[in-house]
């Protein structure tokens, strides 16, 4: 692996976005306007708002890189790029880290907007203040990222890829404990909560709300969504072959 | 006879239950034009897949400069332009062969000469700055053919180079790939166009997955009494059925 390669990746992953803007646009402003929305339409339930405004901030960067990740990546395989690349000197690890650390920066911009105007805006109060806020964002936009590699390799074209936000991230998102607290949940629900990785992401912001201080179950919550996210690398860059 | 580059021995790749190529053995001589004929679907691109690594191969075996297809240190030396335009539409032609000049391995100081090198030999220098989804077909061919040119490989794999470019342009290339080949660049060139075989220096004609003949044009016509490489490939199909 090669840091000049990984990061000449992302560089070019970025470039790409910049010859994009209405992607980049959609990309950056869309989460601070649909928690726009949302404080209007709960305007005269201030507490609900502050409770499912932080919970978004957590949900919206695993959405959004997961889908511009699958997307991305599909694409690679189908234009023939990925292809000449798997023939030139570079590991499949400067790829997979290149798109990695490209769309988590995405997701750390799109992550400060964003909780600018949940925090500074709207003045949803967290104990915690704003840091962790971006620590769980840019995490949440990393395993977005990671599990976006992963299940596009099990999709052959656009339509298939959009739709494993079906089976891949709505499951995370009723079992995460965000809308329903985890402990109402069966036994066996519970269970497959606790392996599921937006369960920590969630749980990482409501520590946050709780907490004036960094604990240690924030810390937990916080490397347990990095371990996600790179085994999901990791897994994800088996399904890339040199060898078809 | 020149050192053989490429050795295939007894090759076959099955491809989901179908045999996509059937017990080839043949050596390919090294600075040389070798030209890879027939119909689509006859598995061209699956033998140049094969020899770039990127094919598995199911029997046999293909060696190229003496190691196995794929090995990492052939990765430096083997160049592989697909049918796809496999070039990223949504960055310049600039930016897109920066980026791949980076990934073959060429260090950061040279990237800007060799990037204006393979731009000025496929003519591309005023469309540096363009965006490649603006480019024309025929252009964005040569982007792509670009790409192939960076790092002087010592063997470049071009998957149809040549398809939808217009007559002039064609025969520059050709011109270009007869240089690489006079410095010992070997070259594996694809096509269906059969007035296109009478330039290779080696030619492998290919149907359904199985060798036909091997040779120079000459050969060919000799061998099969014929006056071109068009005849002598119908006459080796008719004879085959």
């Amino acid at each position: 692996m090669s840091l000049l390669k990984t990061f000449t990746t992302s560089k070019r992953v970025l470039s790409q976005l910049r010859h994009d803007p209405r992607t980049l646009v959609l990309v950056l402003l869309v989460p601070s306007l649909l928690i726009a929305l949302l404080r209007y339409v709960l305007d005269g339930e201030r507490h609900t708002f502050d409770t499912i405004s932080l919970v978004m901030l957590g949900i919206f960067p695993l959405t959004m890189m997961f889908l511009i990740t699958s997307i991305a990546t599909l694409r690679e395989r189908k234009t023939g790029t990925l292809d000449r690349l798997m023939t030139m000197p570079i590991s499949k690890l400067d790829f997979i880290f290149g798109y990695a650390v490209a769309f988590s920066l995405l997701g750390l911009l799109q992550a400060c907007l964003a909780s600018w105007v949940t925090l500074g805006l709207f003045d949803v109060p967290t104990k915690g203040g704003a840091w962790p806020v971006l620590a769980v964002a840019v995490l949440s936009a990393f395993l977005g990222t990671a599990l976006g590699l992963l299940t596009s390799a099990f999709a052959s074209t656009e339509f298939q890829a959009v739709q494993m936000i079906m089976p891949f991230i709505f499951p995370q998102v009723l079992l995460c404990g965000a809308f329903v607290p985890r402990d109402s949940f069966p036994t066996l629900l519970h269970w497959i909560s606790d392996i599921l990785p937006l369960t920590y992401s969630i749980d990482a912001m409501q520590q946050v709300v709780k907490s004036s201080t960094w604990t240690s179950d924030l810390t937990t919550d916080l490397l347990a969504v990095l371990g996600f996210g790179v085994a999901a690398l990791i897994v994800g860059s088996l399904t890339i072959k040199r060898q078809e | 006879m020149p050192h053989s580059a490429i050795s295939i021995k007894n090759a076959s790749v099955t491809i989901g239950g179908f045999a996509a190529l059937k017990n080839i053995t043949v050596d390919l001589p090294q600075g040389q034009i070798i030209g890879f004929i027939g119909p689509s679907g006859a598995g061209k691109t699956t033998l140049m897949r094969g020899i770039v690594g990127r094919q598995k191969i199911s029997e046999g075996s293909i060696t190229v400069f003496g190691q196995a297809a794929g090995s990492p240190p052939l990765r430096e030396k083997v160049s592989y332009m697909t049918q796809e335009i496999s070039v990223y539409p949504d960055l310049t032609v600039q930016e897109n062969l920066s980026y791949f000049a980076t990934m073959f391995g060429v260090s950061p100081s040279a990237i800007s000469k060799t990037v204006e090198e393979v731009l000025a030999i496929v003519q591309m220098k005023d469309k540096a700055g363009q965006l490649v989804s603006k480019l024309s077909g025929g252009q964005k061919q040569r982007v792509s053919l670009a790409v192939a040119l960076i790092g002087k490989p010592l063997l470049m794999v071009l998957d149809e180079p040549t398809v939808g470019l217009d007559p002039l342009l064609r025969e520059q290339l050709w011109q270009l790939f007869r240089e690489l080949a006079e410095k010992g660049t070997t070259l594996i060139i694809s096509s269906h166009v059969m007035d296109e075989a009478e330039r290779c220096d080696d030619l492998l004609l290919i149907r359904d997955g199985e060798l036909l003949a091997h040779g120079s044009p000459h050969d060919l016509r000799v061998k099969t009494h014929t006056a071109s490489v068009e005849q002598s490939f119908l006459a080796l199909v008719g004879s085959k059925r």
